[in-house]
């Protein structure tokens, strides 16, 4: 196990290296910083004198190298755009972000097993209709017009929840939280609907296509001919079985949630890590993108070992050592 | 909802262990008097350092903290501001400044000479990003304690056009926090005074937290006349348009800029907001590569037709400009003859457009030599038309109007409209101004004709320091008229340059070289609670708000 | 661009379909009429995007046809509606209804190589992992991992600089069309690839597979002809709900500044220009083609749930 995980981690070091090489090679493309930092009055000559100065003339393995040694430092220089430190705009976006990304993908998680678990169970009853048609509607608008949509019929139409940013929020020092206010949960909720309803979906048809295969296996078939209890043979036998699928999606589902972030983000100005890499996309600001690629792909890693590590927890099945070549 | 009880159990729990000693709400607390504003816009406010950014709104957020020598009124006119009066001595080559006395920084440091003559090298540090504010050869002496001496080399009325927003700060406070040179673009740590603002401002910024909020709260102390009724201003970007009119018509926040011109009708019929329109100073304009022997996004091989004033004209004929201000704009903006706005340029009557014509434009383009291949319908050439899509008021749809019209008289234009930032690294100097045909839009920080003569209409000159021409993209370049400019720049007798102004305008319409569009307008959403001064150079300044509780 | 057609698939592929087809995928078609009434949405949807020049009332794509006299008007029902536009017309003057129609065949086309071609990547890798495991599964997970870095967003800015690049000012729509089938296609094909290995993982021990194995059966025929099948049902649910996926990442990335230029909008295009109008009293530009898109893709999601559970043999 230990060896796994150490291969593992190197693998992983591996990977956001390969990252950050191809993050850097991207960025020679979106466009030219300089130009988003100064006014229009600014001259040629002192553009080029500040291209020179941040090193934008140097061939890309020296910038990409000098980049790699500075992050390996958590230095990840100050931003072009507002010149604050990025470790530290980065520290203060995270929590927004994370809390998001939580909120939403528990919402997808809590509201979607039992509507698959039901619809699995019966799946022709008219509440298992009506799950799949309102989950369907869900995933069949883009992101940006559900947010909008939810932001047209509550706050402006009903007057309820906040249409727009992070408010009520309680700073602990090392994280702020919009979880201990009335207004963060306001300002919570429909950001994280609209960012957990096509996960919501997903592992809504997931676990009901894998709960109807599974009751048809012959295991389950010998649990009820040993006299098992139906509420022991869905939730113990069948719910259990179908949870590899669903942890694999879920996983995965998280990165896509962190992706998605940041069309919702923007929506809602949710001051997240998202919304501020997609201006620093638009700005070109380079030091805020590689840390934000560097810091999503070591979450990716992180989670990708430990869904791996659930799997061998949830199916014996699969040995770690044993792989056969 | 168990869900909600379990997570704040969660979030109680991390509270706890962070030790509850350590809590500190980011809502500050309600001022004892007065109101709170909560101002939404489009863009962030990137820096508090008042050198950093020129850049219209920055300048405005900064200048609520942030005072001048001048200030400019409501209907732009200067009028003194930490300086209580000027003359001029020695014909005009030097300009003493008289000082207000007893005004003290937030901080608490007195207000003197030292601070001006101190913000003067500031401001004019390589790494500032307004030098153009004083020249590099203006020599700035403190007469006394609160006289200032500004010793020119040469005669320059409108030296002190751009005071208003070159804003005086600290010695004292800039030295104690090592900010004495405004942030370099290529620094690698973080300014002070890019996250501090420390004015002399009828407000100060207590919280500011870059892309999230910005908080000002009244100066008990400002030397002014206090206009306004409000304790607290929270200022939030928010980009996205729809949600922007959504916070202003749920009351979540209490003024929006910009309102998307179609949302005007909408927010007008609102029970608790209204649309603000006025005319800006910017003018939105195309302009024609008329530099390079063969385009670089063209179907016309050998030659560049837009050499031949007859295409350029045509170009201008093929503009409806009354569709553009009524459908594009929804009446929201001014067409124009000049690149500049009447309100910094009442003569600019004289000037017209070239009238919208398709039949001349056609019969130009045919006397040029690009006829229409294949038919009476049938295409003269292709052409590139570079376009930003998130810069100007609509300017995505602009362009596409302007594609629909030009194919009318049998142009076909391959759109590239962009973002702004890939937009500006094409067009631009740095990426060696590599268009055919562009949309742009200028607003002279001087509030003169002279800006928008040397910036976008002299000849380019890509290896003189100074920005000769450096925003003529398209390389128009006319001797006569570059003559005039210099001229225009040192005559004393206002009548006199004002022709010589005129004249300048009438060459560049009569040959076409830019087709300029219209002045946008501005349009503001604001809350029936709150009355306010919109000022045309889009400046918004709290100090003229009133709020209703 | 022309309507592709589908490759003719290998003469077994065929005959397994005809098998499906004359036994238990036609009754249980049948006997759903949500199923049917789904199919029957979807081919008119699919035929009015073949058929949009012929049914048009204007050619939306071509600029000389645009007045801005035109702009903004309601659908034709309305007072103010012309018949010239049935849906009414956009604020620059375009026929809604003719750039639906025009729109749904640019984002169908797109969005079915898009998924075609991550199906295809993500499924090879993904039973090459799983069956094979050992350095081959590091290597291509340790790529998944790398890829699901990158959303779409960054692909699309990624290749689009690339091809700008390249191609400079000559860029034609179909270079941008093309950046975003493989931009979808690269963004998407983790999935396939991960859902896939998971269930070989499982697949690959039972029995069948390794009777397979006994009686010497090649490498590829056990992959494609015993595990494959037996994946089909998560990659359908992905297949599915990718296609609606990678319509609106086109509208997303329009957004950004890299999609369909407004001037020859998809229906995503639409859809995000619509987007800004919605406050302005204007739905029918952007109620319209968002209707579209919601029948669209929730036809091909219930066509997906059908044929899963129509195709899944363990489930019979």
């Amino acid at each position: 196990m230990l060896a796994f995980i150490l291969r593992r981690i190197i693998q992983a070091i591996g990977v956001l290296l390969t990252v950050s090489l191809i993050a850097f090679s991207l960025f020679r493309f979106v466009g030219d910083p300089v130009n988003q930092m100064v006014g229009q009055d600014t001259t040629p000559e002192q553009r080029a004198e500040i291209r020179q100065q941040l090193g934008l003339n140097d061939p890309v393995v020296v910038q990409f190298a000098r980049f790699v040694g500075r992050a390996a430092r958590f230095d990840f220089g100050i931003s072009y755009q507002n010149k604050q430190s990025v470790a530290k705009l980065i520290a203060e976006r995270f929590p927004a972000t994370m809390e998001l990304a939580f909120v939403s993908a528990l919402f997808a998680l809590l509201a979607g097993i039992p509507m698959g678990v039901y619809s699995g169970l019966r799946p022709h009853s008219w509440l298992t209709k009506l799950f799949q048609t309102v989950s369907l509607l869900g995933i069949s608008l883009p992101t940006f017009l559900i947010g909008i949509i939810l932001i047209f019929v509550f706050p402006v139409s009903l007057g309820l929840l906040k249409s727009f940013g992070r408010q009520g929020v309680v700073d602990l020092g090392w994280w702020t939280t919009g979880f201990l206010t009335r207004e963060g949960w306001a300002s919570l909720i429909l950001p994280s609907i609209t960012l957990g309803l096509f996960q919501m979906t997903l592992i809504m048809r997931l676990v009901r296509s894998e709960m109807m295969e599974v009751l048809r296996t012959d295991y389950i078939k010998f649990a009820r001919a040993r006299g098992l209890t139906n509420r022991a043979v869905h939730f113990g036998h069948a719910l259990k079985n179908t949870m590899i699928p669903v942890i694999t999606i879920t996983g995965l589902q998280i990165g896509s949630i962190i992706a998605f972030a940041i069309i919702t983000e923007t929506v809602f100005q949710w001051p997240g890590m998202g919304l501020m890499f997609l201006q620093a996309v638009q700005s070109v600001d380079i030091p805020i993108m590689a840390a934000y690629l560097l810091l999503v792909a070591t979450l990716f890693v992180a989670i990708n070992l430990i869904v791996d590590l659930l799997y061998v927890a949830v199916d014996p099945r699969i040995r770690i050592a044993g792989r056969p070549a | 909802m168990t869900t909600k009880r379990l997570l704040l159990s969660a979030g109680l729990a991390l509270a706890i262990g962070a030790g509850i000693a350590g809590w500190n709400t980011a809502a500050t607390a309600q001022a004892p008097q007065g109101q709170t504003l909560r101002y939404a816009f489009q863009g962030n406010l990137n820096t508090l350092d008042p050198y950093s950014l020129n850049e219209t709104t920055t300048l405005a957020l900064q200048g609520n903290a942030y005072e001048g020598l001048t200030r400019r009124d409501k209907d732009l006119s200067i009028i003194p501001g930490l300086a209580e009066r000027w003359e001029t001595l020695d014909n005009g080559l030097t300009w003493r400044f008289h000082l207000r006395r007893g005004i003290k920084f937030h901080g608490g440091e007195d207000f003197t000479a030292e601070d001006v003559v101190f913000s003067a090298t500031r401001v004019r540090a390589a790494t500032s990003d307004l030098r153009s504010r004083i020249d590099a050869d203006v020599e700035v002496v403190a007469v006394d304690s609160h006289t200032v001496d500004f010793k020119l080399k040469r005669p320059n009325p409108i030296l002190h056009y751009e005071w208003d927003t070159w804003y005086i700060m600290s010695k004292k406070w800039a030295e104690a926090n090592s900010a004495v040179q405004p942030t370099a673009a290529s620094a690698t740590t973080p300014g002070f005074a890019t996250l501090n603002a420390n004015g002399t401002g009828p407000f100060r910024i207590t919280q500011h937290q870059v892309g999230v909020r910005t908080v000002y709260q009244r100066n008990p102390a400002w030397w002014g006349k206090v206009e306004h009724n409000l304790a607290e201003i929270i200022f939030t970007p928010i980009t996205s348009a729809p949600t922007r009119v959504a916070a202003l018509l749920s009351g979540e926040v209490d003024v929006i800029d910009p309102v998307p011109l179609q949302d005007v009708a909408r927010i007008n019929a609102s029970a608790n907001a209204r649309v603000m329109e006025g005319p800006e100073l910017r003018t939105i304009f195309l302009q024609l590569d008329q530099r390079r022997d063969e385009l670089v996004g063209s179907s016309v091989k050998g030659k560049n037709p837009f050499k031949d004033v007859r295409v350029r004209r045509a170009f201008y004929h093929a503009i409806d400009i009354e569709a553009i201000r009524r459908q594009v704009m929804r009446g929201a903006a001014t067409p124009t003859a000049l690149l500049i706005s009447p309100l910094m340029y009442p003569e600019g009557g004289q000037v017209q457009r070239l009238p919208f014509d398709l039949a001349a434009a056609n019969r130009l383009l045919d006397e040029a030599g690009y006829p229409r291949q294949g038919g009476p319908t049938g295409t003269r050439f292709e052409v590139t038309f570079d376009c930003p899509n998130d810069r100007y008021v609509n300017d995505g749809a602009i362009c596409q109007a302007v594609t629909a019209m030009l194919a009318r008289v049998g142009v076909k234009i391959n759109p590239l409209f962009v973002p702004r930032a890939q937009y500006f690294a094409k067009v631009l100097a740095t990426g060696g101004f590599n268009t055919s045909f562009y949309l742009l839009g200028w607003t002279p920080g001087s509030f003169d004709s002279w800006n928008v003569l040397h910036n976008l209409v002299r000849c380019r000159d890509d290896q003189a320091t100074g920005g000769r021409g450096a925003f003529n993209l398209g390389g128009y370049c006319n001797q006569q008229v570059d003559a005039l400019t210099d001229q225009i720049l040192v005559e004393p007798d206002v009548a006199k340059r004002n022709q010589l102004i005129a004249q300048a305008y009438r060459i560049i319409t009569d040959e076409a070289s830019h087709i300029p569009l219209h002045q946008q307008a501005l349009a503001w959403g604001v809350s029936k609670k709150v009355e306010l001064v919109q000022r045309a150079d889009n400046q918004f300044l709290f100090h003229w708000v009133v709020k209703q509780p | 661009m022309a309507m592709s057609e589908p490759a003719p698939h290998a003469e077994a592929r065929a005959s397994a379909f005809r098998r499906f087809f004359d036994s238990d995928l036609w009754f249980s078609f049948t006997r759903s009429w949500v199923t049917m009434l789904a199919a029957l949405v979807a081919l008119v949807l699919v035929l009015a995007a073949i058929l949009a020049p012929l049914i048009a009332t204007n050619d939306p794509f071509d600029p000389a046809t645009l007045s801005l006299l035109d702009g903004s008007k309601p659908p034709a029902w309305a007072a103010e509606g012309e018949w010239r536009f049935p849906l009414g017309t956009d604020q620059q003057g375009r026929c809604v209804y003719s750039s639906i129609l025009y729109g749904l065949r640019i984002s169908i086309i797109v969005g079915f190589l898009g998924v075609l071609l991550a199906a295809t990547i993500g499924i090879t890798l993904g039973l090459i992992a799983g069956y094979f495991g050992g350095t081959a599964d590091s290597i291509i997970m340790r790529i998944a991992d790398v890829q699901l870095t990158f959303p779409a967003i960054l692909i699309a800015l990624l290749i689009d600089g690339t091809t700008r690049a390249l191609f400079g000012n000559q860029r034609s729509e179909t270079t941008i069309f093309w950046v975003l089938v493989i931009s979808i296609g690269l963004s998407f094909w983790v999935q396939y690839a991960r859902t896939v290995r998971g269930s070989t993982l499982v697949e690959r021990n039972k029995e069948y597979v390794q009777a397979a194995r006994l009686i010497g059966l090649s490498r590829p025929t056990i992959l494609f002809r015993h595990v494959l099948p037996n994946v089909t049902g998560p990659v359908l649910v992905i297949a599915t709900i990718n296609l609606a996926l990678a319509i609106i990442t086109e509208a997303t990335l329009s957004f950004l500044g890299v999609g369909l230029p407004p001037t020859q909008p998809s229906l995503g295009t639409l859809i995000q220009i619509g987007n800004e109008f919605l406050f302005s009293g204007e739905w029918w530009v952007v109620i319209f083609p968002g209707a579209v898109l919601a029948g669209l893709v929730l036809s091909v999601n219930l066509l997906g749930d059908w044929l899963r559970d129509a195709l899944n043999p363990r489930l019979r």
